[in-house]
């Protein structure tokens, strides 16, 4: 078994071998095993639900591969809203052809991942599709996690500070440059990464009113979408934002702003003043470039705002259509 | 050296406020003094680090036509579509032009039409698309001011010593004294005057790094306008601003260089060279908000007219001029007759998203800048 073959998704014997033999070594647990139509999960409470559908183009990147970012992406937006993951759909749709060692890598990530949150994969489907009807491998992730604290954008209020778990816009940066088309060397990797273990340990402490991954759209598009939710105004200190320098070093030379390419694991937490020292000593155990950047105001109402080091303000804008490079 | 000491000097905020406070003291006493920064990469500059709060209230910037994707009409933009829908093409732009509606819409539309359309960081990388895909017809749709010419001259000198037969041009490179005439010494016919409210001018410095500062020389001596070259960082902004109002404050007016670390007087010889060998300039060319521009644009020399893809494709390509949208006032706005705000479409019907006229088309206009980064100026 070198290559996944149209054969393996026709629900007979191929099928159940690559189910059994490849998928299950990799992901069993007690409730997959009984392998029925439907996954009976007992009676847990104040569910969170969520479906992401995992796209991304090359499908191993520095920093992590479609797996990782499938569990953790479907995590993470589990974990934003104080719920704890606890069970997982997955649905793959394969290409004819593809590398029976890259699926393996991909599945093996996925439990490393899965065993980070303390989460299992409950239910799955793989579907087969002959070559040239999709790109190497997608993934369907629905998620269910129990809430523990009752978070939520609609709870921003002037005198909240803004967090931000580390630093920006390495995920869009680095398949950016690993894309086909922009020939750059560098060492960026993605931030990639599950992001409950950090956030179970603040929503102990208390104190955080909202919190959100900024994936797609980045930084901008959380603060934007945060002010015009609860009719506030969100002040960022520019200088605060910590960016890697060599994640500002490709922005500069294409013409990107950082705070709208795409994270994977860092986000921003909207947090109470008086807890704001003991959430920010957890983040930065966590990833030292942890920062507080900017607070809830209640000047203009459903816009980010932008301050310079000398003093100046602007807009910071929701992001818009596809990112391309200035040309000069 | 890391690449961040290529720029965080050019950012100091200490520097920044040392700059306003020697603008504001020297113009203290000036009569209202507006400068056009040509450029499009220098009102990107001003609206994102918030420059305009910095400056006085007698100092004006006028936002000048200097982004190539904003002026690019849509008769041109129609051409790259056309090319692009061609069977067993590969069209290569550079960065946003993809977003850029024509009549039949953008090339992004036309990639959702199925049309094999790619963005290239660099002309050069064009050539290994080529190489790569011997069985298409690869057509490298290029725009720029001086800045980008030579790179376009450089890939065409590559592809004819590779001997690559299934490489072609469309070319619509641009020059930028010949807008600056065009701004100060042209009647407007809307309102039928010499009309235009420029007192001096911010010169781009990527552009004189290959075309030298000499390019500018007539402004002060025929138009009695001050031309200072500058870079794009804040601080050369800045530094650029304080070097315009000293001249009109000793009461100079000559070309004077900020860009030090890369502008000489001539420029880069062996760029322009290069330009000089392929290319010609055409006697009109039509931009954008502005109209027809004699000498304002480069084309193919007669003997490489296989490499044309304006020859080549001839029969498909239309000629017939379309007109400007006419709510839109890009034209005055260029003019600094008028601000993007005063543009009776601005924000609601003209959106990046959407744009009507050239100056919202890039992030480099002034009507997308002014969009995109709003001017609290107001409210401080």
């Amino acid at each position: 078994m070198k290559q996944i073959t149209l054969a393996m998704g026709n629900g007979g014997v191929e099928n159940r071998e690559l189910i059994e033999k490849v998928i299950f070594r990799h992901l069993k647990n007690s409730y997959l095993e009984r392998a029925e139509d439907a996954t009976f999960l007992g009676t847990p409470q104040h569910l969170c639900f969520t479906t992401d559908s995992f796209t991304v183009s090359p499908l191993f990147f520095p920093g992590g591969d479609i797996g990782k970012l499938a569990v953790a992406g479907s995590c993470n937006d589990l974990a934003m809203m104080g719920a704890k993951p606890r069970f997982l759909s997955c649905s793959f749709i394969v290409e004819e052809g593809f590398s029976m060692r890259s699926f393996e890598l991909i599945l093996r990530s996925m439990k490393k991942e899965l065993s980070i949150n303390s989460a299992h994969v409950v239910t799955g489907d793989t579907k087969v599709v002959p070559k040239g009807s999709c790109d190497g491998l997608y993934i369907n992730i629905s998620a269910i996690g129990e809430r523990v604290a009752d978070v939520s954008e609609r709870y921003l209020e002037p005198g909240l500070l803004i967090l931000i778990s580390g630093s920006v816009a390495k995920h869009g940066a680095a398949i950016f440059a690993a894309r086909e088309g922009i020939d750059l060397e560098s060492d960026l990797k993605s931030d990639c990464k599950s992001v409950w273990p950090v956030v179970e340990e603040m929503l102990s402490v208390g104190g955080v009113k909202a919190m959100r991954d900024a994936t797609r759209g980045g930084v901008a598009a959380v603060l934007n979408e945060w002010a015009g939710a609860s009719d506030v105004g969100i002040e960022i200190d520019e200088a605060a934002v910590p960016i890697a320098d060599n994640v500002r070093g490709i922005c500069e030379i294409l013409g990107f702003e950082p705070l709208v390419l795409a994270n994977e694991g860092t986000f921003v937490a909207a947090v109470e003043p008086h807890r704001v020292e003991r959430l920010l000593d957890i983040l930065r155990r966590h990833d030292l470039d942890a920062a507080l950047i900017g607070r809830v105001t209640k000047e203009y109402p459903g816009r980010a705002v932008l301050r310079s080091e000398w003093g100046t303000r602007r807009f910071l804008d929701m992001p818009s259509g596809e990112i391309l490079p200035r040309i000069c | 050296m890391e690449l961040r000491d290529l720029y965080d000097r050019f950012r100091d905020p200490a520097a920044i406020k040392a700059l306003a406070k020697a603008i504001a003291k020297e113009a203290q006493d000036l009569e209202p003094f507006s400068i056009m920064e040509v450029c499009g990469g220098h009102t990107h500059t001003i609206m994102k680090y918030g420059l305009l709060q910095l400056l006085p209230k007698n100092i004006f910037f006028i936002h000048g036509p200097g982004c190539p994707v904003c002026i690019m009409p849509k008769e041109r933009i129609d051409h790259a579509y056309i090319l692009a829908m061609q069977p067993d093409t590969i069209l290569c732009t550079l960065g946003d032009m993809i977003k850029v509606p024509g009549s039949r819409g953008s090339l992004q539309d036309a990639r959702s039409q199925g049309a094999d359309v790619h963005f290239v960081y660099s002309p050069l990388d064009v050539l290994k698309i080529a190489k790569e895909n011997p069985d298409k017809r690869v057509i490298f749709f290029a725009i720029g001011f001086e800045t980008t010419t030579p790179m376009t001259a450089a890939l065409i000198e590559q592809a004819l010593h590779y001997g690559l037969e299934n490489l072609f041009f469309h070319i619509n490179h641009v020059t930028v004294p010949e807008v600056m005439r065009e701004l100060i010494d042209s009647r407007d016919e809307h309102i039928d005057s010499y009309n235009n409210r420029i007192d001096a001018f911010l010169g781009p410095s990527h552009v004189s790094v290959i075309a030298g500062s000499k390019i500018y020389e007539e402004f002060p001596a025929k138009y009695h306008r001050p031309v200072v070259v500058a870079g794009f960082e804040p601080v050369d902004v800045m530094e650029g601003v304080l070097m315009l109002v000293r001249q009109r404050k000793e009461g100079r007016c000559e070309v004077e260089v900020q860009y030090r670390r890369s502008v000489t007087r001539e420029g880069n010889m062996k760029a322009q060279k290069l330009i000089q060998k392929y290319f010609q300039k055409r006697e009109l060319f039509k931009w954008r908000g502005l109209g027809n521009i004699p000498k304002s644009a480069w084309r193919f020399k007669p003997e490489y007219a296989d490499l044309d893809a304006e020859e080549v494709y001839k029969e498909i390509l239309p000629i017939g001029e379309i007109e400007d949208h006419r709510l839109c006032i890009c034209g005055d706005i260029l003019r600094g007759m008028a601000k993007p705000t005063e543009c009776q479409v601005f924000g609601s019907a003209c959106t990046p998203s959407k744009p009507l006229g050239s100056c919202m088309v890039s992030s480099e206009g002034a009507c997308a800048a002014y969009y995109k980064y709003g001017n609290l100026l107001e409210a401080q």
